[in-house]
């Protein structure tokens, strides 16, 4: 996907988080990305060090935890890991399945001095 | 010192994309977001559409494309309103795009926006453009190993059109596969088979839009 609009909203979030506690330096900025989230990690890194250059944000470790894609069947209750990306209950085969996680594009926390 | 931010990196897009819902939603405008690959047939399916259905509902279209207005014109050719929204290289249209033509509308006067997204099996399916529903066009052309390939779009989708069937028996597109592949991402969508050159299954198209459209001025029950 375009990793550099994506880096930028993060710069963007983590800049005005910074301003807000009077912070100096932001050393790591950790990430969770959906399994089910179409951007590319190492690319994302690579965009966000190079917008970060010059600012408070200029060498700091973006830690990325992929979320795993987790459906739970509303019929049987029976959670499960979402498998080539089949949306089928593997209990009771049921088609009525909530999205737990697995789309997600958050940035959790800042480590800031 | 850490410090929880806990904030989805595209907030900014999807608080314009639920402002623009509340506007059309007062405005009783029913809106898709059509999505599929370049060449995939969208623009060839608002025509069809816009032909059968124009003297029913009033519909306008808007067209994002990197560059020139050439759907626009195709569009314009049919006598609905229609604005193109270039991108310049951007690779899909957002909710801010989407608010800076809303004024070129008379949305007091509409029932249907058609919103033809840059064509992407893969960045659209991320953004949230103030629509109702996303509708993904895939053709026969393009082989049936793509919805695995590119389940967001397929799973995001509340209808997906399978467009050139005529053209089936010169490919070896398994439609089966195909459609075995699509509902097992998106168990119950709405899966339409049609084509745009030939008008085989557009009559199943079109009276589901306007089932969606009675659905949302609350004239019928989901």
């Amino acid at each position: 996907m375009h990793e550099m609009s994506i880096a930028q909203g993060i710069l963007d979030i983590v800049l005005k988080t910074a301003a807000e506690h009077n912070a100096v330096k932001i050393s790591c900025i950790k990430l969770l990305i959906g399994q089910m989230t179409q951007v590319e990690p190492e690319s994302l890194k690579f965009g966000f060090a190079a917008l970060a250059a010059n600012t408070i944000a200029d060498g700091a470790v973006v830690d990325i935890t992929i979320i795993p894609l987790v459906g739970k069947c509303n019929t049987c209750g029976q959670q499960f890991t979402v498998e080539r990306y089949s949306f089928l209950c593997p209990l009771c085969h049921s088609a009525n399945i909530l999205v737990v996680s697995g789309r997600e594009l958050a940035v959790d926390y800042l480590e800031v001095e | 010192m850490q410090i929880k931010v806990m904030t989805n990196i595209l907030e900014r897009n999807d608080q314009v994309a639920a402002a623009l819902q509340e506007r059309f939603k007062k405005a009783g405008i029913f809106v898709i977001n059509l999505l599929g690959s370049p060449g995939c047939g969208k623009t060839s399916l608002l025509e069809k559409t816009i032909k059968a259905l124009k003297e029913t509902l009033s519909i306008a279209v808007i067209e994002g494309d990197l560059f020139t207005a050439k759907d626009a014109e195709r569009i314009e050719q049919h006598g609905v309103p229609v604005v193109q929204i270039n991108t310049g290289g951007g690779c899909h249209l957002d909710a801010n795009m989407i608010q800076g033509v809303l004024d070129c509308l008379d949305l007091g006067e509409l029932d249907i926006i058609v919103i033809e997204n840059v064509g992407n099996l893969v960045c659209p399916a991320e953004f949230n453009i103030g629509e109702d529903c996303k509708v993904t066009v895939l053709s026969i052309t393009e082989g049936d190993d793509k919805p695995l390939k590119y389940p967001l779009i397929f799973k995001q989708a509340s209808a997906v059109i399978l467009n050139k069937v005529d053209l089936l028996p010169y490919t070896n597109f398994d439609l089966k596969a195909a459609e075995k592949d699509i509902t097992a991402i998106h168990p119950g969508v709405t899966l339409v088979p049609v084509s745009c050159q030939t008008g085989e299954g557009l009559e199943a198209w079109f009276n589901w839009l306007i089932k969606q459209v009675q659905i949302k001025k609350g004239k019928e029950s989901k």
